[in-house]
């Protein structure tokens, strides 16, 4: 669909808030707080719905794998960047590991230390989301040919079983078995994650408007009639899967960047049941639903909801009911209201700049119904 | 004979045991319209299947512009099963996919309409056009594919404005009224750039007024585009108004071929159409 120039103007000044707002959080407060963790992961998180929403909103490939490729991404982060002289602590039951160099360190070298260890992390995440896309391909060949429920079965034993493998002994000298990576540095600004995942995410859109995307929305919608216009579906579907995955992939990076530490072990079905809840009550289709819906969903499972468990919410204070777990009872109803009130999710297949446009059309008729 | 646009050669289609098309010859000149007629369940669709690649035929070949296409023979369980002729006379296996066959240069439209559904007019005729595209995804995404875009798009406004069309181009597909979703997937299938357009059934469901509209477009896009088109059709009308040539199918094998004036006095298509008296 094309945008007008107001549309435009409008993303535009939504994306300078949301920049300005970032800057203004980093320097109001500590990095530890917990307005500032909540952003981070929700941005993180919008990345990975909007990577997942391509595949199953765009494409209409019905897949449960992401976990798996946020693992791939996510160990190839750490791995690479943990600073050689901590190695031997990290790894310390695999005598320091297999892999004796640094990225961040190497780039430095000749890059200067800030600069050289930005583009060592930047250069770390792109290898998980290569890793993720290169894998995405091999299992895309067997498994793309399933379609809907099979398919999603198929990609989640896939996840599970990388899973499985990484935290296998023998693999221990690079991933370090069932143990902790920690010590890798990561960006200490919000800003410098919502810029990261911004680009990205804006690459998505592009893609999802060239004509690449307009053909996945054929696939979606009619895979036969796609086919009988001259759209090859294995190479259409394989190209989805592995952009897909790829940013999957950088997502899990910067989920391992925010966490400070990760284990095989966090990457579970849960994580992509998750992710694909955010898809769901944002709007199988829409972009801009899955941002909202990640930074909603974060906000309050992290942050807003918080007094729940503790004991005080809103000023109601309620030791007795307010109990670790009552959060989550609270949650699940929220998102049962959501799912009968919001039948497409919130933003159902529209996206932001949508909500603008005047439907005169549509209102006359509505009107004349009326009368 | 090298101004075929299609010959079918020899081709059975067979499910299991059951023969849905019996040993089908037919060929398709340069710049004619020809009619495959038949009564229900005679093996037209099928056959229109096996020319655009989604059926794997049991045995024979399809040519399209003096190439061999599509090729194969019994293979399998179905050495055994296999019912119809000349099974020994095809070595070789071309099979390919319904959107290679659409690259090399044929289109079709759908019995039952098959529009995507979430798409505006104007991009279910644009998305049609994404099988010349010559740019890869990188390019595409950003945005390298400029000048090629533009051309596809004004080629689009263009074929919506032969059709009829433009003035809903920005309207849901499928909130068209059925005369107007038919045409839209013929333009549909007009702007994958064909040198044959198949039509499968493009009158059905149309009243009177709407069949003679159709007949007249059917024409008119065929001089326009330089178009060959073959078409499966029940409205005698409008098959006897534009049609050069006719096949008649029945029960998997062809009955009769001819002019519409041939087919109209042929005993054994009266006899398919009307039945036989058993004891005449």
């Amino acid at each position: 669909m094309k945008t007008d120039k107001k549309q435009m103007l409008f993303l535009a000044v939504v994306l300078i808030i949301i920049l300005g707002a970032s800057i203004a959080l980093d320097s109001a407060l500590p990095s530890y707080h917990i307005a500032i963790k909540a952003t981070k992961k929700a941005t993180v998180y919008a990345l990975v719905a909007v990577s997942m929403n391509l595949l199953n909103g765009f494409t209409g490939l019905f897949s449960l794998g992401q976990a798996g490729f946020m693992l791939l991404g996510a160990f190839s982060y750490a791995v690479l960047c943990i600073p050689v002289d901590k190695r031997a602590g990290v790894y310390q039951y695999f005598d320091g590991g297999a892999i004796k160099f640094s990225l961040p360190e190497i780039f430095a070298g000749f890059l200067g230390d800030t600069v050289g260890a930005t583009v060592g992390m930047l250069a770390a995440l792109l290898v998980g989301g290569l890793l993720a896309a290169l894998m995405a391909w091999l299992i895309g060949l067997p498994v793309l040919r399933l379609k809907s429920d099979y398919l999603a079965i198929a990609t989640l034993g896939f996840a599970e079983i990388l899973r499985a493998f990484f935290q296998w002994n023998t693999l221990g000298p690079i991933t370090n078995g069932s143990n902790l990576l920690k010590s890798y540095p990561d960006f200490t600004r919000t800003s410098s994650y919502i810029i990261l995942a911004g680009l990205l995410i804006t690459v998505i859109v592009l893609l999802i408007n060239s004509t690449y995307g307009r053909a996945f929305k054929a696939i979606r919608d009619d895979e036969v009639a796609a086919e009988a216009m001259g759209i090859n579906l294995a190479k259409h579907k394989r190209m989805a899967f592995v952009i897909s995955s790829f940013f999957a992939g950088i997502g899990g990076g910067m989920l391992a960047m925010y966490n400070g530490t990760i284990a095989a072990a966090s990457f579970k079905s849960t994580m992509t049941y998750e992710i694909l809840l955010i898809v769901v009550i944002g709007g199988i289709g829409s972009i801009t639903g899955s941002v909202i819906a990640s930074f909603l969903y974060i906000f309050s499972s992290e942050w807003l909801l918080r007094g729940l468990d503790s004991g005080a919410f809103l000023g109601i204070k309620a030791p007795g009911l307010f109990k670790d777990g009552f959060r989550m009872a609270v949650f699940s109803v929220i998102i049962m209201v959501i799912v009968l009130f919001f039948r497409k999710g919130l933003m159902g297949d529209k996206e932001l700049p949508d909500l603008l446009r005047r439907r005169p059309k549509k209102s006359k008729e509505e009107a004349a119904k009326n009368e | 004979m090298s101004e075929n646009v299609l010959k079918v050669e020899n081709v059975t289609m067979q499910f299991g045991g059951v023969v849905a098309v019996d040993n089908l010859n037919l060929e398709i000149n340069k710049g004619e319209i020809v009619a495959l007629i038949g009564p229900n369940g005679a093996g037209k669709t099928t056959a229109f299947n096996v020319v655009t690649g989604v059926y794997q035929p049991t045995n024979g070949a399809v040519w399209f512009n003096g190439e061999k296409i599509i090729e194969n023979h019994p293979q399998g369980k179905m050495k055994k099963l296999y019912k119809g002729q000349h099974a020994g006379d095809y070595a070789q296996v071309l099979a390919p996919t319904p959107d290679k066959v659409t690259r090399l240069g044929m289109a079709r439209t759908f019995q039952n309409i098959r529009l995507w559904k979430s798409q505006t007019v104007f991009d279910n005729v644009l998305i049609a056009k994404h099988c010349r595209v010559t740019h890869n995804f990188l390019s595409a995404t950003f945005r390298l594919n400029r000048k090629e875009e533009a051309e596809q798009r004004a080629n689009v406004e263009q074929l919506l404005d032969v059709v009829g069309l433009s003035d809903v181009k920005d309207e849901l597909a499928t909130s068209l009224p059925y005369g107007k979703q038919r045409r839209l997937e013929i333009a549909r299938a007009l702007a994958a750039e064909p040198q044959l357009l198949l039509l499968d059934e493009p009158a059905a469901g149309m009243n009177p007024q709407e069949t003679d509209e159709l007949t007249a477009f059917i024409s008119e896009i065929r001089d326009q585009f330089h178009l060959t088109v073959f078409l499966i059709e029940h409205h005698m009308d409008l098959v006897m108004d534009i049609s050069d040539r006719i096949y008649v199918l029945d029960f998997g094998e062809l009955i009769a071929k001819g002019t519409p004036a041939e087919i109209q006095n042929n005993k054994r298509v009266i006899d398919a159409y009307l039945g036989v008296a058993e004891d005449a």
